[in-house]
């Protein structure tokens, strides 16, 4: 599947709504020809305050590149907090801050200076609850895109195919690309939100219990295009579903109260956990 | 290490009827065996026979320890310490039932021995079985107590029964070498206690999956690398 070509644009957009749509798409992303492997976030002494409330304790972990890292873990555990961290979105929220590096392509996330935009549209995010936009199937992926990229109608209209494409939904909407976003099945908005944060090709993609709100195939659905998708990206998936972690995930972060109690490959974590409060935990003897 | 109980008190119920069901059977396989030792030291072939018919009762035991499994499997989808538990378990009767067999085994050579003397005494045989036994019991009461060091302990064991068969087994050879007329009772003992230095690595599997069940590691095909009977 070839991305389309486009040309960008240096416009500066005002930030839309929230950022579920990865807002700028980076000048010479880089290829992603290159080997998975290596770390693509290095997260080290990762701390996180709402007001005075510390919710993430001095966080020391890495995202390896085009791999899928799961994070587990009871409720208020600071799961979502840490994957909100890695694209800013708390900065939307008055009182909430981050002390410590989040690094990214040789820069921290954490400093001000960053360019939020840019790093929002190279660190993608999609909810738990499909938030498809009241506009057509194809406006709701053109819309992020246009603002930041001009392409021509047959640019865009590739661009839109090719994220549909992306998202395993193409088959399913080609001929309904002109109906409302809000008419698709609740499995269809979802993987329509993901071609939304695929359009501008993010290098993560960030998501936030993905398939909670999903029936059971709309949920294998999911969990198939996430393996798919891994081939291009770097993602990082929060669940409550321990069984979908074990299933979708090369690595697996439980954390407890703000801590990382442990981090490693899936498969030895959901076989023999290192660390006796996660098999507590995964085990469902608490949580 | 001990952990908490299970949120759903259903799930560690059933948990616990697994291992409860295994030690059952474990006790009860351990019974067929000391009625064959019975059957064996008495000429009684009529124990013998009972002991045959008996064996339904232990494949039923497997079968019903394997549809929970199955069924916690299906429902619970389990991890980690959990899932070691539920698919050792799936094997480890599969240990179980055989040592059963074994006993059964044991029965049908004492059937056809009949009324003859003993080819060899058999006290050897007998410390052969008692160690054999001593393993198996060993095994699940590390299994009950999760201690791995018993369970290695167990393993170890299983040296001394091999050692007790070559012994024997040159004993026979012996006899046989004697005269025609004890090929008879020489190859139905020399059966005998084939299957007893069977139900010794049995009992060592299952000290095997103990360990595996409580650690993790797969020692299967390690642990006994090195024993006379691998090289």
């Amino acid at each position: 599947m070839e991305s389309p070509e486009a040309s960008s644009t240096s416009s500066e957009p005002s930030t839309p709504m929230h950022c579920e749509v990865p807002l700028r798409p980076a000048a010479g992303v880089p290829a992603r020809a290159a080997p998975a492997g290596g770390p693509k976030v290095e997260i080290r002494g990762l701390s996180f305050f709402y007001g005075k409330h510390q919710a993430l304790h001095d966080i020391d972990l890495d995202i390896q590149d085009r791999q899928i890292t799961a994070f587990i873990g009871p409720s208020g555990c600071g799961k979502s907090t840490l994957l909100r961290a890695l694209n800013r979105i708390y900065e939307l929220y008055p009182g909430q801050r981050a002390t410590g590096k989040i690094m990214f392509g040789g820069r921290n996330l954490l400093e001000r200076a960053g360019d939020v935009n840019r790093l929002r549209s190279k660190v993608g995010m999609v909810f738990q609850r499909p938030t498809p936009f009241p506009m057509s199937v194809q406006d709701n992926i053109s819309f992020g895109v246009q603002l930041y990229e001009r392409l021509s109608r047959p640019d865009m209209e590739a661009r839109v195919q090719w994220a549909l494409e992306k998202a395993a939904l193409w088959d399913e909407v080609k001929d309904k690309l002109r109906q409302d976003g809000t008419a698709l099945s609740g499995g269809q908005q979802q993987r329509l939100c993901i071609a939304r944060a695929v359009a501008v090709k993010p290098d993560i993609l960030l998501l936030d219990e993905p398939a909670s709100a999903l029936d059971p195939i709309s949920t294998q659905k999911i969990e198939q295009l996430i393996t798919e998708l891994k081939k291009d990206y770097t993602i990082a998936i929060v669940t409550h579903n321990m069984q979908q972690a074990a299933r979708v995930s090369n690595y697996t972060a439980f954390m407890y109260l703000g801590h990382l109690v442990e981090f490693g490959d899936t498969k030895k974590m959901f076989t023999k956990p290192a660390q006796q409060q996660t098999e507590e935990y995964i085990t469902g003897r608490f949580g | 290490m001990s952990l908490r109980q299970h949120t759903s008190q259903e799930f560690e119920a059933e948990l616990e009827s697994v291992r409860q069901q295994i030690s059952e059977m474990g006790r009860h396989v351990d019974a067929v065996l000391e009625s064959a030792v019975k059957a064996l030291l008495a000429s009684d072939s009529e124990l013998a026979k009972r002991i045959i018919v008996g064996d339904e009762e232990t494949d039923s035991m497997e079968l019903e320890i394997d549809h929970l499994c199955l069924e916690i499997l299906a429902r619970r989808q389990p991890v980690a310490g959990d899932l070691r538990l539920l698919t050792s378990a799936l094997k480890l009767v599969i240990d179980l039932e055989r040592i059963g067999d074994l006993g059964v085994s044991i029965a049908g050579r004492v059937v056809e021995l009949g009324s003859e003397s003993p080819l060899i005494p058999y006290e050897d045989l007998m410390r052969m079985m008692m160690t054999a036994r001593e393993m198996l019991r060993e095994a699940l009461e590390a299994l009950r107590d999760q201690d791995v060091a018993r369970a290695s302990r167990v393993i170890d064991k299983d040296e001394v029964v091999d050692a007790y068969y070559s012994q024997i087994f040159n004993d026979i050879l012996s006899r046989m070498r004697e005269g025609p007329e004890n090929i008879f009772r020489a190859t139905r003992v020399q059966a005998i206690s084939k299957y007893i230095e069977r139900i010794g690595d049995h009992a060592a599997n299952v000290a095997e999956r103990v360990i595996f069940i409580v650690t993790g590691e797969d020692v299967r095909h390690f642990s006994r690398m090195s024993r006379s009977d691998f090289s």
